[in-house]
């Protein structure tokens, strides 16, 4: 019955105020397909998600589901016509446990009393079906991980007869064997004849997982490719429209004395026993899974958590640093993860942004300078080759490569000595990914230590002079350089 | 044609997005013209600037608050405090200026505390506030017992009375020191830049290596020291101070900043703005005095306005688009 496909999005266009968005822009997706929409920032992906889902409708095109030619005209149509999006930003009520959030629209089959058993018991049932029984339908959702939320959020839809499940980005925040059970879960949709849209800038979770390639730029189709036939190189080519020569430029640092040494630190659940050492000029990466504690590790010798016990040498002395505002005074820098909750001020000008940490500098008994203060603006920005219009624009109106590369700024504009780099790349497009790279490259190559928590594989291998795996709380392995392989990483995470 | 027209339109929506306030106030004063011709007079402009320069300072102390994402509560209690207590000092024989300096002094002091209240132990701003208002105004009855302080008329009712070149009342010309102080220390000082970057994001700015704690602590010890001096700015109107000033005048202070385009959530807020918002409330209570309106429809009248005015701006505010 019906058509082949389960969506056809023919000849859509947007326009914003003005800015083109979306130009004639063509999507199919088949059914029992996982079918990847790839493009860097700023392509058009999520306006085109948006239109699928309802939030606003396009201004040229036709859209058919099942082969019948829909109006999308409001979310709750969407919803209606079986399509389900998951945003990086998850909808579910912090509050609330696993099966309430799950069952949320339909809590009470009658008169609005909640049988609290079967809710469970039916919550129960969609977790063990898709493979995560181990999640507790009384549990908070604000106790999960986020990965397991993000489970939450996909068995929400998936109870409510969905055909079409957008996912945005969904790996972001994930670990590889989370990324592995996710991957299960989405074949398993797939093999039931369901659609998956798949948005994602990993390029190798693109070809283990996908079927079809959507590429897209600067709002119009380039082209849908077989997985099979394609390769990696001729994709990003597409995508950026230009040959990157390669993702990670060479680095030519010179490795010196030993910035920081820390010794059996211990601070809350997730620090234990920590020891590890950084040098002169060095990139050292930090692997695990999501929850290792690396994150909580970095907090504790930066001074933004307490510190239970243990020893921090920093340039042959030892400290302990009370608070954020000693570890920066002494010339360490710390890009949070999150960078929309820590690492920038989105309503703030650009220009704030980057001498948040500077103001010293530009500032005469504690009155800016705003000559002084654009100068340097300007130059640090121009040093990452960030793309803005005005420096006086909120950095809320820049892509997420241009955020990210105005939360590096910050840092650079302090004169740091050492660098803590929390996921530098996070929800940043191949091109900027490329430029964030050759920044690390210049810190280290300016003799500055470069600490870099991430939970990219290839960032990891690629990027890393050195590497320490960490599992719940605890070191588990140290890497160097000749040892780096993803299989000795991934040994280290799950602690085989 | 078609495209400038639509450009001339959208021009004229850029112009009221970004000047609201202003028009706002614009819009006040014509009908305020329109509707009394005693309005446009010199005595009763001096008189508006006479009775409102004291919410204007309070105000200022209100809009650093508001711009880190807190509220302060207690500017009216610090207010009547204030004026009973310099009342008291110069009573006992203190002069002018060493009065009005250890009222305002002990203001910043108490404002400080709230302040320690709020950055060190994380209490809410609205619970910490709240609790001083009731304790400061509280304070002021004692200190008062519960009845009016005459001053000698030769102290600090000269400061309400005196004008400058002959015209001006002094009252205006502190005001607007004040509010100058204020726009420079937003618009042109690390101060000004933190406490803002403070109510954007406080995380982030922790992180960046800011003490974040001194600048919360330092913009409610502010905001006593202005609701203070707002007290020995209304005892030297009448000579008298009493515990019954600044009733209610907490919420005039944070609807000035609103209007003046300060969001609640913290960010945001231009001194000069809430000026503007101060005036408006001003010419609002002022019409309404001129064509005698009496005081329970005014206060309707003003709440209607209040919402009406920060609705326009949320029309107005571009809206947020997805690309």
């Amino acid at each position: 019955m019906g058509s082949e496909y389960l969506v056809e999005m023919e000849n859509i266009s947007k326009r914003f105020s003005g800015v083109k968005a979306l130009d004639n822009m063509n999507f199919k997706l088949g059914k029992g397909e996982i079918h990847a929409l790839i493009g860097e920032n700023g392509a058009g992906k999520s306006t085109l998600m948006n239109i699928l889902a309802g939030a606003f409708p396009s201004d040229e095109g036709t859209i058919k589901i099942d082969g019948k030619i829909r109006k999308i005209s409001s979310p709750k149509v969407s919803r209606e016509l079986g399509i389900s999006v998951i945003h990086q930003e998850l909808m579910l009520a912090p509050h609330l446990t696993v099966a309430e959030n799950i069952f949320i629209d339909r809590l009470s089959s009658k008169g609005g009393v909640i049988n609290w058993k079967k809710l469970k018991q039916d919550a129960k049932d969609i977790l063990t079906k898709l493979g995560f029984g181990d999640i507790d339908p009384n549990a908070r959702i604000m106790d999960l991980s986020v990965a397991y939320q993000q489970v939450v959020e996909i068995c929400k839809s998936l109870s409510r007869n969905v055909k079409i499940l957008v996912l945005d980005e969904p790996t972001a925040v994930l670990t590889f064997n989370e990324i592995q059970k996710l991957f299960v879960l989405l074949r398993n949709i797939r093999d039931q004849g369901m659609g998956v849209i798949y948005i994602s800038h990993r390029l190798e979770e693109i070809f283990e997982l996908c079927d079809k390639i959507t590429v897209m730029k600067d709002g119009c189709y380039i082209g849908d490719y077989d997985t099979k036939n394609i390769s990696k190189d001729e994709l990003i080519e597409k995508m950026v429209g230009r040959e990157l020569t390669t993702l990670f430029p060479k680095r030519n640092a010179e490795i010196g004395d030993i910035v920081l040494e820390v010794k059996n630190l211990n601070a809350g659940r997730m620090v234990k026993n920590i020891s590890f050492n950084i040098r002169k000029g060095e990139v050292v990466g930090f692997s695990g899974l999501v929850g290792a504690g690396r994150t909580e590790t970095m907090r504790a010798i930066f001074g933004a958590d307490k510190i239970d016990s243990g020893t921090i040498t920093y340039f042959g002395k030892e400290v302990v640093f009370k608070s954020p505002y000693e570890a920066v005074k002494n010339g360490i820098g710390f890009l949070p993860e999150d960078r929309k909750q820590q690492g920038i001020l989105l309503d703030m000008p650009i220009r704030n942004n980057v001498t948040l940490t500077a103001l010293k500098k530009v500032t005469k008994a504690s009155v800016i300078r705003q000559k002084a203060d654009k100068g340097l603006a300007e130059s640090i920005l121009k040093e990452v080759s960030a793309k803005y219009h005005a420096l006086s624009d909120k950095v809320s109106s820049l892509s997420g490569g241009n955020q990210q590369k105005v939360a590096l700024s910050k840092w650079l504009a302090a004169d740091c000595k050492l660098m803590i780099l929390d996921e530098p790349t996070r929800g940043v497009d191949v091109g900027a990914k490329s430029e964030i790279y050759k920044i690390i490259n210049d810190l280290a190559e300016s003799g500055i230590a470069v600490i870099m928590i991430s939970s990219e594989m290839e960032e990891i291998l690629n990027m890393s002079d050195r590497v320490y795996v960490m599992r719940r709380g605890s070191i588990t392995g140290e890497l160097p350089k000749e040892d780096l392989q993803d299989v000795n990483i991934m040994k280290l995470c799950v602690g085989e | 044609m078609k495209t400038d027209a639509k450009k001339y339109s959208n021009s004229i929506t850029e112009f009221i997005k970004k000047y609201n306030t202003y028009l706002m106030l614009a819009v006040c004063l014509i009908i305020c013209m329109v509707i009394s011709p005693d309005f446009l007079t010199l005595t009763n402009l001096f008189n508006i600037s006479r009775q409102y320069a004291a919410l204007t300072v309070v105000s200022m102390g209100m809009l650093l608050v508001i711009a880190t994402g807190g509220i302060d509560l207690s500017v009216g209690s610090y207010l009547a405090c204030g004026s009973v207590l310099v009342a008291i000092f110069i009573n006992s024989g203190l002069g002018l200026i060493p009065a009005i300096l250890l009222d305002v002094a002990l203001g910043l002091v108490c404002g400080t505390l709230s302040g320690v209240l709020v950055a060190k132990f994380k209490m809410p701003a609205f619970i910490v506030t709240m609790a001083m208002m009731t304790i400061i105004r509280g304070a002021a009855f004692i200190l008062s017992n519960g009845s009016p302080i005459r001053t000698p008329s030769n102290t600090i009712s000269q400061l309400g009375q005196n004008t400058v070149a002959h015209i001006i009342p002094l009252l205006l010309v502190l005001a607007l020191v004040v509010v100058a102080i204020f726009a420079f220390v937003i618009n042109r000082t690390s101060f000004g830049r933190i406490v803002l970057a403070t109510g954007s994001n406080e995380n982030c700015v922790r992180l960046s290596g800011i003490r974040v704690n001194y600048y919360l602590i330092a913009v409610y010890a502010i905001s006593g020291l202005c609701a203070t001096l707002g007290g020995v700015m209304a005892a030297s109107r009448t000579g008298i101070g009493t515990p019954l000033y600044g009733e209610g005048l907490e919420l005039d202070a944070i609807a000035a900043c609103v209007i003046g385009g300060a969001s609640l959530s913290g960010g945001t807020g231009s001194a000069v703005k809430t000026v503007v918002g101060v005036l408006v409330l001003a010419l609002i209570g002022n019409i309404m005095n001129l064509l005698s309106v009496p005081s329970y429809p005014q206060d309707v009248i003003k709440g209607l306005i209040i919402i009406a005015s920060v609705l326009l701006q949320i029309f107005t505010s571009s809206k947020k688009e997805t690309a």
